[in-house]
């Protein structure tokens, strides 16, 4: 039998989950897809970010070759012109003619402009494509002030969009309060109150009349009340309508007010033709959510494909957490308590900006809705709770009062959850599903991430799916052991603490307040990072010698055979002829194997124990410092040449890979820290590939953190944009410091930062809005550690009893026998097993 | 530790104040290298210096502690625990390094110039 043709028309974010749930449930069909839009389907919900550092391509869905890999045919660019559903063929409008068993409309939605006289005026936007945006970017850079009309979910994004092009931004909007639809007006109040207080004007009550030419501006807003607004740039987000003029033209059924009506299946009036997402009108509903969109995907894919037991979409629910220009607001149920008999409790935090209001039933027993604004960590909880008709406590106020003594509110243990409440909606996991998976061994946040995708989305349920964790651990007696080993009770997060607020100095100190014992090869290390962090004191005093991992205890890295290889401290990677001249007189005198680090800068292999004072000693006379190559500790800044030099670059990457790594060098921390800097995004330097990444833009530099190569490579992520250099030094100290105080033993920033509950905006309120009120602090920690930096290697060579302890052997002026080199490529290597026997056997003999 | 069954000459290699309590070093003794640590209230032990693991004579180099009450230090190249009384690697049993008798005399280290035979060693 010949495969079957599933055509499907529309490439966003819906019908790519379409594409996605027939390949993953292994379906054979020949696929014709139609794009309008030039690029394959990119995540709309995060749109605002293309103007904060993140491409069109970082937008991307699906990997570039997704399509390819399953024999996808994409047409983009090609608008469907026609169906012919007698025929059974979709026309393009490149003139193509594709047959099809199964059709799917993912059309979508198209932005609802209002027909006001000047609405087609130049410099008038909506905001829906890249192609929008960056009609959006071309029109700020010749204008100062800009108007969105549209105080919604869309208006508040596009006002961001706004803000952050460096407009003067107000939004107008109809109804008397933002967000009118989803949440009441004590909470539209409050988020009135936050986003002016980030200088974005609000004006509510606005019926905008016609658009003229400004007096001042370019354009002049006449309002119904005889106000009126001038701006230089527009932007209407006045809703959306269902895109859906060509089933209609085809003569499928379509609703009275728009929207291709589809049944449970999702499918039209013509039963091999199917409708999703923003385009779909079901039960006299049209959707405007990703998630409810996600379901119709799903269920119409199981369809086509007539998979026994196929999902059905019977609704979705419309609660929706977000966050709008920082500002956290959730929406759940009936927020606006429209249930006969509903009553509401209510909590207002006027100086800290937190609304959060819960709606509950006549008799007190269930809850039926709630409005968060400011704050909105219990949503998922009172999301939950709501859904699954929990029985709300005798007072249900304290689900949302903030407890009096220091803990988070009483609320709803999660055991109080069925098995079947949806903790992740976005990917629709369900608590038996994660349960499940603690008890298969997922014990930790990141494990069950991976096995389950809860909590990979938009990450809101992460504190929920922890909750869940937690207590299905402990009904499987699994001791939450964080212990750091046999001698310390404690974590490595509570030892710093320990250390910090007692002013403990000395490993023994830490040992006999919070510890037993003689300590091991995990804790001694730990602690004296631990130390050397807050303290910084020279990692081979007496004291703190017998702490060090063996590599720190001889300042250099063990290899295989027993010798060291060393690496100079090359700031930026800059080096000149004469250094480059200093370092291989050393390896040439030393007969060092020499290799290109990736860190940019030379790694000198093959030194014997005994030559390590020596051969630091004639790199310090050439201006060379300790790499830190052995520690766990502040490694390399890499970098690209920049402006200096490049004709791309746009800021000076190498003077600032210097300022950085001056800075930072000698910083112990949990694992080690490598950064980068690149002078413009084409990104040279791979810095998105670090810990800290630092990118060159017109105004200043973006800031990304918690990347990593190596065995699990991770994209680091934009913390901040177009910092001035102090910001810029003030945000990694705070940063660093705050992972130093934070960490696991030996956790990369990246592992850090994925079991980070809150995420990239908990971190981005703890560096960039100090919200835990330790942003000083944590500056003045690492000031005590820039300031009391030594070069580490200089301080050994000059005390005589250090450097006395750089022997093979104590009682012999005699070099390790064992170490045998061979050449190869015209340097040394160690000897193989092989090609040593034959010196041990004439030793033998001897 | 039975030293009575067999003789051992002592053979004198450092002065205890030539290592830091915490930590070892190596010295040679009659052409064998030895690992030789000081622990923090004073006493020494001494093991052989060679790992059997990395083939490497780096046991001295190592970071000394107790795991479950037994003296170990950890080998710097891929972190194995060798008791410092027996010589067993606590990770694989069946594995040994020499231990060698070793005793200090008016703050000068003396090691046996023959390690303890295996039999009698004190488990």
């Amino acid at each position: 039998m010949a495969r079957q043709k599933l055509v499907v028309i529309g490439n966003g974010m819906v019908g790519q989950k379409f594409l996605e749930a027939i390949v993953e449930a292994g379906g054979d069909f020949d696929i014709t897809v139609f794009g309008e839009e030039p690029r394959a389907a990119y995540d709309r919900v995060h749109l605002s970010e293309y103007f904060t550092g993140r491409s069109a391509d970082d937008l991307l869905l699906a990997p570039a070759d997704f399509y390819a890999q399953h024999a996808i045919n994409l047409k983009l660019g090609v608008k469907a012109t026609a169906i012919d559903r007698e025929a059974r063929t979709v026309t393009g409008s490149d003139g193509s003619s594709v047959p099809y068993d199964h059709l799917v409309l993912a059309t979508g939605s198209f932005p609802f402009v209002p027909p006001v006289p000047g609405h087609d005026r130049a410099h008038v936007h909506v905001y829906r494509t890249i192609e929008d945006l960056d009609a959006i970017r071309a029109s700020a850079a010749s204008a100062r002030t800009g108007v969105v009309i549209g105080g919604g979910l869309l208006g508040l994004e596009a006002a961001k969009a706004l803000r952050d092009l460096g407009i003067e931004t107000n939004v107008v909007e109809f109804a008397p309060r933002l967000m009118a639809v989803q949440i009441d007006e004590g909470g539209g109040a409050m988020l009135r109150r936050k986003i002016e207080a980030l200088g974005v004007y609000v004006h509510t009550n606005r019926n905008t009349k016609e658009i003229v030419d400004g007096e001042a501006a370019r354009h002049r807003l006449n309002f119904a009340d005889g106000t009126v607004l001038e701006c230089d740039m527009l932007v209407f987000s006045a809703g959306i309508r269902p895109q859906d003029a060509l089933a209609k033209a085809s003569g499928v059924e379509v609703g009275p007010r728009g929207g291709i009506v589809v049944d449970d299946q999702c499918r039209t009036s013509d039963p091999s033709i199917y409708a999703i997402g923003e385009c779909a009108l079901w039960s006299g509903r049209i959707y405007g959510l990703v998630a409810p969109g996600y379901e119709m995907a799903k269920a119409a894919a199981q369809q086509i494909m007539a998979l026994p037991d196929a999902a059905l979409f019977q609704g979705a629910d419309m609660s929706t957490k977000l966050k709008l220009m920082g500002v956290d607001v959730a929406s759940i149920g009936d927020a606006h308590a429209q249930t006969p008999g509903a009553k509401s409790y209510a909590w207002i935090d006027e100086p800290n900006g937190v609304y959060k209001r819960i709606v509950v039933s006549s008799d007190n027993k269930r809850l039926l809705g709630a409005v968060l604004v400011g704050e909105a960590s219990d949503y998922g909880t009172l999301l939950q709770v709501m859904l699954n008709g929990v029985a709300l406590p005798a007072q249900p106020e304290s689900m949302i009062l903030p407890a009096t003594d220091g803990k988070s509110s009483a609320g709803i243990g999660v055991d109080a959850l069925p098995d079947t409440a949806q903790i992740c909606s976005c990917n629709a996991v369900s608590k038996r599903e994660l349960c499940k998976a603690v008890r298969e061994g997922a014990h930790t946040v990141a494990a069950l991430k991976d096995c389950t995708k809860a909590g990979t989305t938009c990450g809101g349920c992460v504190p929920l799916v922890t909750q869940v964790m937690n207590s299905e651990l402990k009904k499987l007696g699994v001791e939450v052991k964080k212990d750091l080993c046999e001698h310390f009770a404690h974590t490595r997060q509570e030892l710093y603490h320990l250390v910090r607020v007692g002013k403990l100095k000395t490993f023994d100190e830490v040992r006999n307040k919070h510890g037993v014992g003689l300590g091991c090869d995990i804790c001694k290390p730990t602690i004296g990072s631990i130390l050397a962090s807050c303290w910084n004191d020279y990692v081979l005093k007496d004291e703190h010698a017998g702490l060090q991992d063996s590599n720190d205890h001889v300042l250099a890295n063990i290899q295989k055979d027993g010798t060291y290889s060393v690496v100079p401290r090359i700031p930026g990677g800059e080096v000149t002829p004469d250094g480059l001249l200093a370092i291989a007189t050393v390896a040439k005198k030393y007969d060092l194997y020499t290799k290109i680090t990736g860190g940019q800068r030379i790694d000198l292999f093959g030194a014997r124990l005994e030559q390590l004072p020596l051969i630091w000693e004639e790199l310090i006379a050439a201006g060379f410092e300790s790499g830190h190559a052995y520690g766990k500790s502040l490694r390399t800044v890499k970098s690209c040449v920049g402006s200096t030099w490049c004709r791309f670059g746009v800021q000076d990457s190498v003077g600032m890979a210097i300022l950085i790594e001056n800075r930072y060098k000698g910083l112990r921390a949990p694992h080690k820290l490598k950064m980068a800097v690149s002078g413009c995004t084409r990104e040279c330097a791979e810095a998105q590939s670090k810990d800290v990444g630092v990118i060159a833009t017109e105004k200043g530099w973006n800031l990304y953190v918690c990347g990593n190569g190596g065995m699990k490579p991770r994209h680091a992520e934009l913390l901040a944009s177009d910092l001035d250099d102090v910001t810029l030094l003030r945000y990694i100290d705070r940063f660093y410091m705050f992972y130093i105080r934070t960490a696991d033993r030996l956790q990369r920033t990246s592992t850090w930062r994925d079991n980070l509950e809150g995420g990239l905006d908990y971190l981005k309120q703890v560096i960039i809005e100090d919200s835990l009120g330790i942003g000083a602090e944590l500056e003045a920690e690492m000031a005590l550690v820039i300031g009391t930096y030594q070069d580490e290697w200089r301080t050994t060579v000059e005390d005589p009893v250090k450097r006395a302890r750089f022997r093979a052997f104590l009682n012999s002026d005699a070099a390790d026998d064992n170490v045998v080199f061979v050449r190869e490529r015209g340097q040394v290597r160690p000897a193989s097993a092989d090609e040593k026997a034959p010196v041990a056997a004439v030793k033998e003999e001897a | 530790m039975n030293l009575k069954k067999y003789a051992t000459t002592y053979v004198p290699v450092c002065n205890i104040d030539d290592l830091v309590p915490g930590r070892g070093a190596c010295v040679l003794v009659e052409g064998r290298q030895v690992a030789v640590f000081r622990l923090p209230r004073g006493s020494v032990y001494a093991i052989g210096n060679h790992d059997p693991f990395s083939g490497a004579n780096v046991l001295s180099r190592g970071i000394v502690g107790d795991l479950k009450g037994e003296l170990v230090v950890a080998s710097p190249i891929y972190k194995q625990h060798f008791s410092l009384v027996s010589g067993r690697c606590l990770e694989k049993p069946d594995v040994c390094v020499p231990v060698y008798p070793v005793r200090t005399l008016k703050g000068r280290i003396e090691v046996g110039s023959e390690p303890v035979p295996d039999g009698s060693r004190v488990a």
